[in-house]
Protein backbone atom coordinates (compact mmCIF):
# COMPACT_ATOMS: atom_id res chain seq x y z
CA UNK A 1 0.00 0.00 0.00
CA UNK A 2 1.24 3.46 -0.82
CA UNK A 3 1.01 5.83 2.13
CA UNK A 4 1.37 9.41 1.13
CA UNK A 5 -1.19 11.61 2.73
CA UNK A 6 -0.40 13.39 5.94
CA UNK A 7 -2.80 11.32 7.96
CA UNK A 8 -1.68 8.87 10.60
CA UNK A 9 -1.11 5.43 9.07
CA UNK A 10 -3.85 3.77 11.10
CA UNK A 11 -6.35 6.29 9.74
CA UNK A 12 -5.16 5.67 6.18
CA UNK A 13 -5.78 1.97 6.70
CA UNK A 14 -9.33 2.79 7.88
CA UNK A 15 -9.84 4.85 4.73
CA UNK A 16 -8.59 2.04 2.50
CA UNK A 17 -11.05 -0.40 4.07
CA UNK A 18 -13.89 2.11 3.76
CA UNK A 19 -13.08 2.64 0.08
CA UNK A 20 -13.25 -1.11 -0.47
CA UNK A 21 -16.62 -1.26 1.24
CA UNK A 22 -17.97 1.48 -1.01
CA UNK A 23 -16.58 -0.03 -4.18
CA UNK A 24 -18.17 -3.37 -3.31
CA UNK A 25 -14.88 -5.17 -2.77
CA UNK A 26 -15.90 -5.98 0.79
CA UNK A 27 -19.48 -7.10 1.29
CA UNK A 28 -21.54 -7.33 4.49
CA UNK A 29 -20.58 -10.23 6.74
CA UNK A 30 -17.43 -10.91 4.74
CA UNK A 31 -14.48 -11.80 6.92
CA UNK A 32 -11.56 -9.43 6.67
CA UNK A 33 -7.95 -10.49 7.05
CA UNK A 34 -6.53 -10.91 10.51
CA UNK A 35 -4.48 -8.08 11.94
CA UNK A 36 -1.29 -10.02 11.33
CA UNK A 37 -2.09 -11.09 7.76
CA UNK A 38 -3.12 -7.61 6.78
CA UNK A 39 -0.06 -6.11 8.46
CA UNK A 40 2.20 -8.54 6.60
CA UNK A 41 0.52 -7.74 3.28
CA UNK A 42 0.97 -4.01 3.57
CA UNK A 43 4.20 -4.04 5.59
CA UNK A 44 2.76 -2.39 8.67
CA UNK A 45 3.13 -3.19 12.37
CA UNK A 46 0.19 -5.42 13.48
CA UNK A 47 -0.45 -3.10 16.42
CA UNK A 48 -1.15 -0.29 13.95
CA UNK A 49 -3.65 -2.45 12.06
CA UNK A 50 -5.20 -3.35 15.42
CA UNK A 51 -5.80 0.35 16.09
CA UNK A 52 -7.54 0.68 12.71
CA UNK A 53 -9.76 -2.33 13.42
CA UNK A 54 -10.62 -0.97 16.85
CA UNK A 55 -11.62 2.35 15.38
CA UNK A 56 -13.75 0.75 12.66
CA UNK A 57 -15.37 -1.47 15.30
CA UNK A 58 -16.24 1.55 17.42
CA UNK A 59 -17.80 3.19 14.39
CA UNK A 60 -19.88 0.08 13.70
CA UNK A 61 -18.28 -0.53 10.30
CA UNK A 62 -16.82 -3.90 11.24
CA UNK A 63 -17.55 -6.29 14.08
CA UNK A 64 -15.52 -8.84 15.98
CA UNK A 65 -16.48 -12.46 16.52
CA UNK A 66 -14.40 -13.57 19.41
CA UNK A 67 -11.80 -16.11 18.38
CA UNK A 68 -12.86 -16.04 14.72
CA UNK A 69 -12.00 -12.62 13.42
CA UNK A 70 -13.36 -9.38 12.10
CA UNK A 71 -16.30 -9.06 9.70
CA UNK A 72 -17.97 -6.29 7.72
CA UNK A 73 -21.14 -5.04 9.42
CA UNK A 74 -24.47 -5.41 7.60
CA UNK A 75 -24.91 -1.62 7.52
CA UNK A 76 -21.25 -0.84 6.88
CA UNK A 77 -22.02 0.78 3.55
CA UNK A 78 -24.43 3.37 5.00
CA UNK A 79 -22.11 4.22 7.87
CA UNK A 80 -19.15 4.51 5.51
CA UNK A 81 -21.04 6.70 3.07
CA UNK A 82 -22.06 8.96 5.91
CA UNK A 83 -18.49 9.05 7.23
CA UNK A 84 -16.90 9.84 3.88
CA UNK A 85 -19.54 12.43 2.97
CA UNK A 86 -18.91 14.23 6.22
CA UNK A 87 -15.21 14.08 5.63
CA UNK A 88 -15.62 15.43 2.13
CA UNK A 89 -17.71 18.33 3.36
CA UNK A 90 -15.43 19.13 6.28
CA UNK A 91 -11.99 18.56 4.81
CA UNK A 92 -11.85 18.03 1.09
CA UNK A 93 -14.41 20.56 -0.11
CA UNK A 94 -12.91 23.50 1.81
CA UNK A 95 -9.54 22.67 0.21
CA UNK A 96 -11.08 22.63 -3.25
CA UNK A 97 -12.83 25.93 -2.57
CA UNK A 98 -9.61 27.45 -1.29
CA UNK A 99 -7.74 26.25 -4.36
CA UNK A 100 -10.44 27.58 -6.67
CA UNK A 101 -10.24 30.98 -5.01
CA UNK A 102 -6.45 30.97 -5.37
CA UNK A 103 -6.71 30.16 -9.07
CA UNK A 104 -9.65 32.49 -9.69
CA UNK A 105 -12.00 29.74 -10.83
CA UNK A 106 -15.70 30.46 -10.53
CA UNK A 107 -18.18 27.94 -9.06
CA UNK A 108 -19.97 27.93 -12.41
CA UNK A 109 -17.39 25.41 -13.70
CA UNK A 110 -19.27 22.70 -11.79
CA UNK A 111 -22.12 23.02 -14.31
CA UNK A 112 -19.69 22.39 -17.15
CA UNK A 113 -18.23 19.34 -15.43
CA UNK B 1 8.98 -7.51 30.12
CA UNK B 2 12.48 -6.13 30.05
CA UNK B 3 13.39 -3.57 32.70
CA UNK B 4 16.58 -1.60 32.46
CA UNK B 5 17.44 0.53 35.46
CA UNK B 6 20.14 3.15 35.70
CA UNK B 7 22.30 1.11 33.42
CA UNK B 8 25.86 2.23 32.93
CA UNK B 9 28.62 0.75 30.82
CA UNK B 10 32.07 1.79 29.75
CA UNK B 11 34.89 0.44 27.62
CA UNK B 12 37.84 0.93 29.95
CA UNK B 13 37.81 4.58 30.90
CA UNK B 14 35.48 5.50 28.09
CA UNK B 15 31.86 5.65 29.27
CA UNK B 16 29.35 4.59 26.64
CA UNK B 17 26.00 4.28 28.34
CA UNK B 18 25.00 6.18 31.43
CA UNK B 19 21.79 6.35 33.46
CA UNK B 20 19.75 4.37 30.98
CA UNK B 21 16.32 3.51 32.37
CA UNK B 22 13.52 2.05 30.32
CA UNK B 23 11.09 -0.84 30.00
CA UNK B 24 10.28 -2.92 26.94
CA UNK B 25 6.91 -4.63 26.78
CA UNK B 26 5.75 -7.86 25.19
CA UNK B 27 4.26 -8.04 21.72
CA UNK B 28 6.01 -4.98 20.39
CA UNK B 29 8.57 -4.21 17.73
CA UNK B 30 10.83 -1.53 19.13
CA UNK B 31 13.00 0.65 16.93
CA UNK B 32 16.25 1.65 18.63
CA UNK B 33 17.62 4.83 17.15
CA UNK B 34 20.60 6.96 18.06
CA UNK B 35 23.56 8.73 16.53
CA UNK B 36 26.74 6.82 15.76
CA UNK B 37 28.58 5.78 18.88
CA UNK B 38 25.82 6.33 21.44
CA UNK B 39 25.92 2.64 22.35
CA UNK B 40 23.07 0.93 20.50
CA UNK B 41 25.10 -2.19 19.76
CA UNK B 42 26.54 -2.14 23.28
CA UNK B 43 23.01 -2.04 24.68
CA UNK B 44 21.96 -5.02 22.56
CA UNK B 45 24.97 -7.06 23.66
CA UNK B 46 24.23 -6.19 27.29
CA UNK B 47 20.63 -7.32 26.86
CA UNK B 48 21.65 -10.71 25.55
CA UNK B 49 24.33 -11.24 28.21
CA UNK B 50 27.45 -10.96 26.06
CA UNK B 51 28.65 -8.15 28.31
CA UNK B 52 27.98 -7.28 31.91
CA UNK B 53 26.64 -3.98 33.16
CA UNK B 54 29.05 -1.76 35.11
CA UNK B 55 26.28 -0.13 37.10
CA UNK B 56 22.53 -0.55 37.34
CA UNK B 57 20.62 -3.63 36.27
CA UNK B 58 18.79 -5.44 33.51
CA UNK B 59 15.90 -7.75 34.30
CA UNK B 60 14.34 -9.85 31.54
CA UNK B 61 11.26 -11.54 33.00
CA UNK B 62 13.24 -12.42 36.11
CA UNK B 63 16.45 -13.34 34.29
CA UNK B 64 19.72 -11.49 34.60
CA UNK B 65 21.12 -11.74 31.05
CA UNK B 66 24.78 -11.97 32.09
CA UNK B 67 24.07 -15.18 34.02
CA UNK B 68 23.39 -16.72 30.61
CA UNK B 69 21.06 -19.43 31.88
CA UNK B 70 20.21 -21.95 29.14
CA UNK B 71 16.47 -21.45 29.66
CA UNK B 72 16.95 -17.74 28.97
CA UNK B 73 19.33 -18.13 26.03
CA UNK B 74 17.08 -20.64 24.27
CA UNK B 75 14.35 -18.02 24.24
CA UNK B 76 16.56 -15.26 22.84
CA UNK B 77 18.14 -14.55 19.50
CA UNK B 78 20.67 -11.83 18.83
CA UNK B 79 21.38 -11.01 15.22
CA UNK B 80 24.56 -8.99 15.07
CA UNK B 81 25.46 -6.60 12.31
CA UNK B 82 28.22 -8.87 11.07
CA UNK B 83 27.33 -12.47 10.40
CA UNK B 84 29.75 -15.36 9.90
CA UNK B 85 30.16 -17.04 6.52
CA UNK B 86 29.86 -20.71 7.30
CA UNK B 87 30.97 -23.50 4.99
CA UNK B 88 27.55 -25.14 5.11
CA UNK B 89 24.32 -25.19 3.16
CA UNK B 90 21.79 -22.83 4.73
CA UNK B 91 19.34 -25.64 5.38
CA UNK B 92 22.01 -27.78 7.08
CA UNK B 93 23.08 -24.83 9.19
CA UNK B 94 19.46 -24.33 10.24
CA UNK B 95 18.96 -27.99 11.12
CA UNK B 96 22.18 -28.19 13.12
CA UNK B 97 22.10 -24.90 14.97
CA UNK B 98 18.32 -24.80 15.32
CA UNK B 99 18.70 -27.47 18.02
CA UNK B 100 19.93 -24.82 20.45
CA UNK B 101 16.57 -23.07 20.31
CA UNK B 102 13.77 -25.15 21.74
CA UNK B 103 11.03 -23.71 19.54
CA UNK B 104 13.02 -23.59 16.31
CA UNK B 105 10.84 -24.45 13.32
CA UNK B 106 12.58 -25.62 10.14
CA UNK B 107 9.44 -25.24 8.02
CA UNK B 108 9.18 -21.64 9.10
CA UNK B 109 12.85 -21.15 8.20
CA UNK B 110 12.18 -22.42 4.70
CA UNK B 111 9.07 -20.28 4.33
CA UNK B 112 10.92 -17.12 5.27
CA UNK B 113 13.80 -18.04 2.97
CA UNK B 114 11.07 -18.32 0.33
CA UNK B 115 9.78 -14.83 1.07
CA UNK B 116 13.33 -13.57 0.57
CA UNK B 117 13.74 -15.66 -2.60
CA UNK B 118 16.84 -17.14 -1.00
CA UNK B 119 17.97 -20.65 -1.91
CA UNK B 120 18.28 -22.80 1.26
CA UNK B 121 20.43 -25.32 -0.61
CA UNK B 122 23.14 -22.77 -1.26
CA UNK B 123 26.34 -22.81 0.78
CA UNK B 124 26.53 -19.86 3.12
CA UNK B 125 30.12 -18.95 2.26
CA UNK B 126 29.10 -18.70 -1.39
CA UNK B 127 26.32 -16.22 -0.69
CA UNK B 128 26.50 -12.48 -1.22
CA UNK B 129 26.46 -10.34 1.94
CA UNK B 130 22.76 -9.59 1.45
CA UNK B 131 21.82 -13.23 0.89
CA UNK B 132 23.79 -14.26 3.95
CA UNK B 133 22.06 -11.60 6.02
CA UNK B 134 18.67 -12.79 4.80
CA UNK B 135 19.58 -16.35 5.78
CA UNK B 136 20.34 -15.20 9.33
CA UNK B 137 17.18 -13.10 9.48
CA UNK B 138 15.17 -16.16 8.42
CA UNK B 139 16.95 -18.21 11.07
CA UNK B 140 16.36 -15.57 13.75
CA UNK B 141 12.62 -15.46 13.09
CA UNK B 142 12.33 -19.25 12.80
CA UNK B 143 13.74 -19.65 16.33
CA UNK B 144 10.35 -18.45 17.67
CA UNK B 145 12.06 -16.69 20.53
CA UNK B 146 10.41 -14.41 23.00
CA UNK B 147 13.23 -11.87 22.68
CA UNK B 148 14.75 -11.01 19.35
CA UNK B 149 17.41 -8.33 19.12
CA UNK B 150 18.61 -7.23 15.70
CA UNK B 151 21.47 -4.88 14.97
CA UNK B 152 21.00 -3.04 11.67
CA UNK B 153 19.21 -5.98 10.00
CA UNK B 154 18.43 -4.15 6.77
CA UNK B 155 22.05 -3.15 6.13
CA UNK B 156 23.17 -4.66 2.88
CA UNK B 157 19.70 -5.75 1.77
CA UNK B 158 18.70 -4.89 -1.77
CA UNK B 159 15.57 -2.89 -2.55
CA UNK B 160 13.03 -5.75 -2.86
CA UNK B 161 14.41 -7.39 0.28
CA UNK B 162 13.44 -4.43 2.42
CA UNK B 163 9.75 -4.92 1.75
CA UNK B 164 10.25 -8.65 2.20
CA UNK B 165 11.88 -7.97 5.54
CA UNK B 166 8.88 -5.94 6.69
CA UNK B 167 6.56 -8.73 5.60
CA UNK B 168 8.62 -11.45 7.29
CA UNK B 169 8.86 -9.53 10.56
CA UNK B 170 5.15 -8.72 10.76
CA UNK B 171 4.08 -12.19 9.73
CA UNK B 172 6.50 -14.33 11.69
CA UNK B 173 7.04 -12.76 15.08
CA UNK B 174 5.08 -14.25 17.91
CA UNK B 175 2.33 -12.23 19.51
CA UNK B 176 4.10 -12.12 22.85
CA UNK B 177 7.61 -11.58 21.47
CA UNK B 178 9.65 -8.47 22.06
CA UNK B 179 11.68 -7.32 19.10
CA UNK B 180 14.33 -4.68 19.43
CA UNK B 181 15.78 -3.48 16.17
CA UNK B 182 18.59 -0.97 16.08
CA UNK B 183 18.75 0.97 12.85
CA UNK B 184 19.80 4.05 10.96
CA UNK B 185 17.70 2.98 7.99
CA UNK B 186 14.48 4.39 9.39
CA UNK B 187 12.85 4.55 5.99
CA UNK B 188 13.31 0.80 5.57
CA UNK B 189 11.45 0.20 8.79
CA UNK B 190 8.92 2.99 8.82
CA UNK B 191 5.47 1.61 9.72
CA UNK B 192 7.10 -1.43 11.30
CA UNK B 193 8.87 -0.09 14.33
CA UNK B 194 6.53 1.07 17.07
CA UNK B 195 7.41 2.13 19.78
CA UNK B 196 10.42 4.27 18.98
CA UNK B 197 13.36 4.58 21.35
CA UNK B 198 15.86 7.36 20.82
CA UNK B 199 19.06 6.85 22.71
CA UNK B 200 21.58 9.47 23.67
CA UNK B 201 24.90 8.96 25.39
CA UNK B 202 23.61 9.99 28.79
CA UNK B 203 19.98 9.36 28.43
CA UNK B 204 16.93 7.83 26.82
CA UNK B 205 15.54 10.79 24.92
CA UNK B 206 12.34 9.08 23.88
CA UNK B 207 10.54 5.78 24.38
CA UNK B 208 7.05 6.22 23.01
CA UNK B 209 4.55 4.51 20.76
CA UNK B 210 3.59 6.01 17.39
CA UNK B 211 0.15 6.68 18.86
CA UNK B 212 1.65 8.71 21.71
CA UNK B 213 3.99 10.54 19.35
CA UNK B 214 1.20 11.59 17.02
CA UNK B 215 -0.86 12.63 20.03
CA UNK B 216 1.90 14.89 21.32
CA UNK B 217 3.61 16.11 18.17
CA UNK B 218 2.04 17.29 14.95
CA UNK B 219 3.82 16.65 11.64
CA UNK B 220 2.75 19.22 9.10
CA UNK B 221 3.48 18.48 5.45
CA UNK B 222 1.74 21.53 4.03
CA UNK B 223 3.34 24.59 2.52
CA UNK B 224 2.06 26.97 5.12
CA UNK B 225 4.60 28.28 7.55
CA UNK B 226 3.42 28.83 11.05
CA UNK B 227 5.18 30.08 14.14
CA UNK B 228 6.44 27.79 16.82
CA UNK B 229 7.84 24.95 14.71
CA UNK B 230 10.21 22.78 16.72
CA UNK B 231 11.79 21.57 13.52
CA UNK B 232 11.39 22.25 9.86
CA UNK B 233 12.94 20.80 6.80
CA UNK B 234 12.43 21.60 3.14
CA UNK B 235 11.48 18.65 0.97
CA UNK B 236 10.54 18.55 -2.72
CA UNK B 237 7.05 19.92 -3.00
CA UNK B 238 6.92 21.54 0.42
CA UNK B 239 8.28 21.02 3.87
CA UNK B 240 7.96 18.94 6.97
CA UNK B 241 7.36 20.94 10.09
CA UNK B 242 7.02 19.55 13.57
CA UNK B 243 4.91 21.31 16.21
CA UNK B 244 3.64 20.40 19.64
CA UNK B 245 0.20 18.94 18.92
CA UNK B 246 -2.37 21.41 20.16
CA UNK B 247 -5.37 20.50 17.99
CA UNK B 248 -5.47 16.78 18.79
CA UNK B 249 -5.38 15.93 15.09
CA UNK B 250 -3.26 12.86 14.37
CA UNK B 251 -0.72 13.15 11.60
CA UNK B 252 1.67 10.71 10.04
CA UNK B 253 4.86 10.42 12.08
CA UNK B 254 7.99 10.98 10.03
CA UNK B 255 10.74 9.22 11.93
CA UNK B 256 13.64 11.22 10.51
CA UNK B 257 11.95 14.48 11.36
CA UNK B 258 11.09 13.07 14.78
CA UNK B 259 14.71 12.14 15.40
CA UNK B 260 15.93 15.59 14.45
CA UNK B 261 13.26 17.28 16.53
CA UNK B 262 14.18 15.24 19.57
CA UNK B 263 17.85 16.07 19.13
CA UNK B 264 17.23 19.78 18.76
CA UNK B 265 14.94 20.00 21.79
CA UNK B 266 16.01 17.27 24.16
CA UNK B 267 14.60 18.72 27.37
CA UNK B 268 11.49 20.20 25.81
CA UNK B 269 10.54 16.91 24.16
CA UNK B 270 11.16 14.99 27.35
CA UNK B 271 8.87 17.43 29.12
CA UNK B 272 6.14 16.96 26.52
CA UNK B 273 6.29 13.18 26.81
CA UNK B 274 6.57 12.92 30.57
CA UNK B 275 3.45 14.92 31.22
Amino acid sequence: MEFNSNKAIYLQICDAICEQILSGGLLPDARIQSVREYGADIGVNPNTVMRSYEKLTNEGIIYNKRGIGYFISPDAREITLHRLRNEFMENELPKIVKRMKLLGIDASVFKEV
Amino acid sequence: MISIENLGFSYGEKPVLKNITMTLEEGKIYGLLGENGVGKTTLLTLLCGLKNVKTGSIDVDGHVPYKREPSFLSDLYYLSDEVPEVNMKATDYAKNYGKFWEKFDITKFQEIMGIFENDPEQKMNRMSFGQLKKTYISFALACNCKYIFMDEPTNGLDIPSKAQFRKAVTKYTGEDSTLLISTHQVRDLENIIDPIIILDRQDVLLNASIAEISEKLYFDYSNERKDGALYSEMIPGGSIQVYPNTSGEESKVNIEALFNTVHLHKELVKGIFHK
